[in-house]
């Protein structure tokens, strides 16, 4: 638990408060990430229900990299997903998404 | 069944050397089965998703599963927005061509109650042909130039003859003579599953996979039905328009190649479609936000 908690609190060390609003607003804005057609995040309007919430990631996967490569490309963990493949397909940039990862790395 | 659609296919010839008897009982199965057994299996799919709906219901598209919805399109059908496209329709579909003739004479029972028996197979051409496609093929008859889907006109004369066949059910056919109507019913359902576009979806992971389901605030339906209630007038179009467009819409939302209306493409997955919706009445022209 405890080490959960430490790297929970490493991960989130440099990221400035910046950096997580607009990484917010890429998983938010319809032309961006658009994540909120399929999940809940934490004060995002009119979600979808496709996917699950999304809370608590730091605690789901084991490092960055790896909530990384789900957004990268769904596919490579689930052929069948309906989770677009974010960054195999360029629907956003590969820096739009290091914003996103940040952000969603802080969700509680 | 013991032959496989392959196996059956591969062995044509040879069974046309088999006992007639055997020959008959085999061709219908082994042509058949695969249409037959993806409609079970496409109805069963959305039967066990959505255990109270009976099979007329699909007919309402989202709003069969969306019982809040349904009140507002319910009242929005109290002064359909649709009514004067079918006054329009009828007024054209009764105006004679330069040369005397009408509409009505291409048509079985003076095109009137038909629309459920769209799209077919025209074994002639080998092609699906749609109820637009015929109504150009009928002007192209009688020196007319053909309408594009986006002619209102167009759109004017589907409404009333889906209006003359309101009720009616979908009757679409794969004729079991004609192997080509097998390979565009084949063609369409590839394309219905097949992913695309930037997004990655195939209509399926919308309207299969994910159907009863949230995409924002938009309920996906089941595509069960999905082909009896054109054209419709949508809200947010603003106008009444037909099934293709509606079709073009949806692949640009997951930022696909679109297809033209009426491309070889569009027509073949409204053959698949349509047959996946036999037995459903016709509810077009209706309304859709
Ligand atoms: C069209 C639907 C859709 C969209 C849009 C979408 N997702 Fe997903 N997402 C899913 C589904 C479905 C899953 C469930 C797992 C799977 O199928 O891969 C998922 C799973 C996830 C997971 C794993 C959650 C867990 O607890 O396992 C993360 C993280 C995620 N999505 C992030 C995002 C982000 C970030 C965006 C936007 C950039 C996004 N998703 C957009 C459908 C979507
Ligand atoms: C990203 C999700 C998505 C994909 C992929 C998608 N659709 Fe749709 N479709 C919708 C939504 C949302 C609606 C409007 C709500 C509803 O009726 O489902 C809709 C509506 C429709 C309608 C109108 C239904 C009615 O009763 O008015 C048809 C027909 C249709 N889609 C066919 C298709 C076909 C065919 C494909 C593939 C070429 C496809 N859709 C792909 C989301 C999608």
């Amino acid at each position: 638990m405890i080490t959960i908690f430490l790297l929970s609190c490493a991960g989130m060390i440099g990221v400035s408060e910046q950096r997580l609003i607009a990484g917010k607003k890429i998983a938010f804005e319809r032309d961006k990430g658009n994540c909120l057609a399929c999940h809940v995040i934490a004060d995002g309007e009119s979600p979808g229900n496709i996917g699950p919430v999304l809370s608590a990631l730091s605690k789901r996967f084991n490092n960055k990299q790896l909530l990384r490569g789900q957004i990268w490309d769904a596919t490579q963990f689930n052929p069948n997903t309906s989770m677009p493949p974010f960054g195999k397909n360029k629907i956003i940039s590969e820096d739009e998404i290091d914003q996103l990862v940040d952000y969603l790395w802080s969700l509680e | 069944m013991w032959l496989n659609k392959k196996q059956s296919q591969g062995q044509r010839g040879k069974v046309k050397g088999l006992i007639l008897s055997l020959a008959l009982h085999l061709w219908p199965c082994a042509l058949f089965a695969d249409p037959l057994q993806d409609q079970f299996a496409f109805r069963d799919y959305y039967q066990q998703k959505f255990p109270h709906l009976k099979l007329e219901d699909y007919a309402n598209g989202v709003y069969a599963i969306d019982a809040v919805a349904k009140q507002s399109w319910l009242a929005i059908e109290e002064f359909p927005p649709y009514e004067p496209a079918i006054e329009q329709g009828k007024a054209l579909f009764e105006t004679a061509f330069k040369n005397g003739s009408h509409y009505a004479d291409c048509f079985p029972n003076q095109g009137i109650g038909i629309a459920n028996d769209y799209p077919q197979w025209d074994s002639l051409h080998g092609e699906v042909v749609t109820l637009a496609g015929a109504l150009n093929a009928c002007r192209m008859r009688h020196q007319q130039k053909p309408m594009i889907d986006r002619d209102q006109d167009m759109v004017y004369l589907l409404a009333y003859l889906a209006f003359t066949s309101r009720g009616k059910a979908i009757h679409v056919v794969i004729p079991d003579d004609d192997p080509l109507a097998l390979a565009a019913y084949e063609k369409g359902k590839a394309f219905y599953y097949q992913r695309r576009g930037q997004l990655n979806f195939a209509c399926a992971t919308c309207h299969v996979q994910n159907v009863g389901k949230r995409i924002r605030s938009e309920l996906l339906s089941p595509s069960l039905g999905h082909t009896g209630g054109w054209p419709t007038y949508r809200l947010k179009w603003g106008e009444i328009g037909t099934l293709h467009r509606r079709f073009s819409e949806c692949l640009e939302q997951i930022k696909a190649q679109e297809f033209p209306a009426q491309s070889v493409d569009y027509r073949n997955l409204e053959y698949f479609l349509g047959f996946m919706s036999n037995g459903i009445p016709i509810t077009g022209p209706s309304t859709r936000k």
